[in-house]
């Protein structure tokens, strides 16, 4: 599904990702784990199409395509979703209102009918369930005014109102209380197909607790150290990430 | 030198003020009469502005003052009819509407409405005859013309506009909708619309002025509203300036506002090459409520400036301003809101908000709040920003697959509709909705 071969980015002149190599297929879910500011977001960002990163090396083919050759919107409608480690507040566009926009976008580019007032609202109110979100939230304005943990949670209420192949989740885990998380994380369970693929980007190896990774790979420096199974999570979380800078495994 | 070129200006206001005269035949033994030629005199005293006054750094109204306008001085309907205009005005506006044609009242168009005894929704050249009285306690008491050249000018060509008279305790509920329309017409041509509104203590009404054209041809609109909020009233106006973008628009509107009056005022500018609106409330009494929400859209070559002043003269009152903006293109943007806190006005509670949204690197905002303060105990707060859209908001919205067009529209609607949701008319806020439809798709086409 997707292929990431040694990928440099940089922004504003300073390089960030330094040779990423990552291979996802479709049903899989990969961990990327790693210390702060290691490139983990900047990565993500890069597969959703950020502009504001230049990638000056390397080659990304997503079923096939040059992702890195299609624009934000495409690749959302080709079916990649970013859950934002940092949602963005909207003022003045209601959360239903951007939530139809985009599902219908990325109906049409699909060749399906848009949905009508009635037949998104139904779809929505069955998919709030999953996330056992407020319903209040909907007619607020994108993220405006949102708690960390809401904005959190209405970032995969996007996800599954959306339902992309190939999802990447930029540290969704922060700002959740433990019932918050496992809410989200039986939420993004829920998902999980054959057919489609989840990054799990974290910090901490709590989440894994509840979305099993098939592989976690750790970043470090912008580039992935070691990878491995879902082990590898609880070896990091015991021995730091000190332990796989200095036992990087370049051969990944 | 200068007064020479200022005189050389005024001259066609002067020989339009004598052909004016002769066409009030009998009419020019009225009291009114002496204050039409005072102002006069004293706008052949100030001039024209230019940009060397204060008051109209940004805005130069040479291109007014250079032209030569001609006065209309009787009614003609021109080929205006109700299908025509159906396309230009608000729908759904259940209330009363009086239609003015080139500065002339249409009673054809009009529906002067059935109100209860005591209320006038008339014209105010046929109430200068027949409510004189009622009238001459009002007019031209609130807009001083004494530094206002323009005020002086349509002082002096006073005759036909709006007189509402709301009696104490009256709530009329559904809008009185204003329309102004300018025709198509040979030469360019001038108009003086004088609007006066008074509302009783204890007495409700909402008011929406519209100025529209039928073709896209230069004018010029020069209008004066004096609005008197008595006693406990509660006054909401709107103003949709949509002229042609050929137009010159100068609005004035004075408000007096009584003992705990409450005075909205929503001003949506998207009309004019040149269009310069000025609010003036007097907050004369205790307790009083102002609110200023403004909205400029402009495009091209346009040139729109608003300048308010709130002058606390009292204490314990309040004051709200929100002024937005939207320029595209090469155009051009003034604000300038001033909020004079007297001595007298402790705790005074006022603030002043003032945000541009800049869709092209050609346009520009001057934007200047302007506070001065010689109350101890107040709250005065004021802000100003001038940017464009948020890039991370817009590639928030692509990652979840909308267009970076309707993105950006999505984001720019957001940022008027801030200001149009708080229209409380229903029918004019469906309106705006279509008018920033409208100007996002013609941007588009254009971009
Ligand atoms: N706009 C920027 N300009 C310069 N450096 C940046 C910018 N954004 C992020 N960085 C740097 O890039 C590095 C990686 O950041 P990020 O990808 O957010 O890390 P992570 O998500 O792993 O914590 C950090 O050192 C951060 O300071
Ligand atoms: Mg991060």
């Amino acid at each position: 599904m997707l292929e990431i071969k040694n990928l440099h980015a940089s922004i504003n002149g300073n390089e960030i990702l330094r040779g990423v190599n990552l291979r996802v297929n479709s049903g899989e879910v990969h961990a990327i784990m790693g210390p702060n500011g290691s490139g983990k977001s900047t990565l993500a960002q890069v597969l959703a199409g950020r502009e504001a990163y230049e990638v000056s090396k390397g080659n990304v083919t997503y079923e096939g395509n040059n992702l890195l050759d299609m624009a934000p919107e495409d690749r959302a409608r080709e079916g990649i979703f970013l859950a934002f480690q940092y949602p963005v507040e909207i003022p003045g566009v209601s959360n239903t209102y951007f939530l139809k926009a985009a599902l219908n976008a990325i109906r049409k580019h699909r060749g399906l009918e848009e949905l009508d007032a009635v037949e998104f609202l139904s779809l929505v109110k069955q998919r709030m369930k999953i996330l056992d979100m407020d319903q209040s939230l909907l007619n607020r304005p994108v993220n405006e005014g949102f708690s960390g943990g809401e904005k959190k949670r209405n970032e995969i209420f996007q996800m599954a109102v959306l339902e992309p192949k190939l999802a990447i989740l930029d540290e969704t885990d922060s700002g959740l209380d433990i019932d918050a998380l496992r809410i989200v994380a039986d939420g993004v369970n829920k998902l999980r197909t054959k057919e489609n693929a989840t990054i799990v980007v974290t910090h901490y190896q709590r989440l894994l607790n509840y979305i099993i990774p098939d592989f976690v790979h750790v970043l470090v420096d912008g580039r992935i150290v070691r990878s491995g199974g879902k082990e590898l999570a609880l070896e990091l979380e015991d021995k730091g990430y000190d332990w796989v800078r200095e036992h990087a495994d370049v051969n990944v | 030198m200068t007064q020479l070129t200022n005189n050389r200006q005024n001259d066609w206001c002067l020989s339009n003020f004598e052909l004016f005269e002769k066409s009030l035949n009998g009419d020019s033994a009225l009291h009114i009469h002496a204050i039409r030629k005072a102002a006069m005199e004293r706008f052949a005293k100030l001039g024209f502005p230019t940009t060397r006054d204060e008051e109209w750094r940004f805005t130069s109204v040479a291109p007014i003052a250079s032209s030569t306008f001609n006065a209309v001085l009787d009614y003609a309907p021109d080929g205006i009819t109700e299908k025509n205009l159906k396309n230009l005005i608000v729908d759904g506006m259940n209330g009363s509407r009086l239609v003015f044609i080139n500065g002339h009242f249409s009673r054809d168009l009009s529906d002067c409405g059935s109100f209860p005894h005591g209320v006038k929704v008339e014209n105010l050249s046929g109430a200068l005859k027949n409510d004189i009285g009622l009238v001459n306690q009002y007019l031209t008491r609130y807009a001083r013309y004494d530094d206002n050249a323009f005020t002086a000018l349509n002082t002096g060509f006073l005759h036909d506009g709006a007189f509402i008279y709301v009696p104490e305790g009256i709530v009329i509920e559904d809008p009185i909708y204003l329309v102004f329309v300018s025709t198509e017409s040979d030469a360019s041509f001038v108009s003086h619309p004088r609007n006066l509104i008074v509302v009783s203590r204890n007495a409700q009404v909402c008011i929406v002025e519209h100025y529209i054209s039928v073709e896209k041809n230069s004018y010029f609109t020069n209008t004066v509203t004096e609005i008197v909020a008595g006693d406990h009233s509660v006054v909401e106006h709107t103003k949709l300036q949509s002229e042609s973008l050929k137009a010159f628009h100068i609005g004035s509107m004075y408000v007096h506002q009584g003992p705990a009056s409450n005075f909205t005022s929503n001003s949506i500018s998207f009309g004019g090459v040149l269009a310069r609106n000025n609010i003036t409330a007097l907050l004369d009494a205790e307790g009083c409520e102002c609110t200023l929400n403004g909205l400029t859209l402009s495009t091209g070559q346009q040139h729109i400036d608003n300048h308010t002043t709130i002058d606390h003269a009292k204490p314990h009152c309040n004051s709200h301003e929100l002024y937005k903006a939207i320029l595209d293109g090469k155009s051009k943007g003034v604000f300038n809101g001033k909020i004079y806190v007297r001595k007298d006005a402790q705790k005074t509670d006022a603030k002043q908000t003032n945000k541009t949204l800049l869709l092209s690197d050609n346009a520009t905002m001057n934007t200047k709040p302007q506070l001065e303060i010689f109350a101890d105990d107040v709250k005065c707060t004021h802000g100003a920003t001038v940017g464009y859209l948020d890039a991370e908001a817009l590639f928030y919205l692509r990652s979840r697959g909308i267009d970076s067009e309707a993105a950006r529209d999505m984001l720019t609607y957001a940022f008027a509709s801030d200001v149009t949701d708080r229209v409380k008319i229903e029918g004019v806020r469906e309106y705006l909705s279509g008018v920033l439809h409208a100007r996002l798709e013609q941007g588009r086409s254009e971009g």
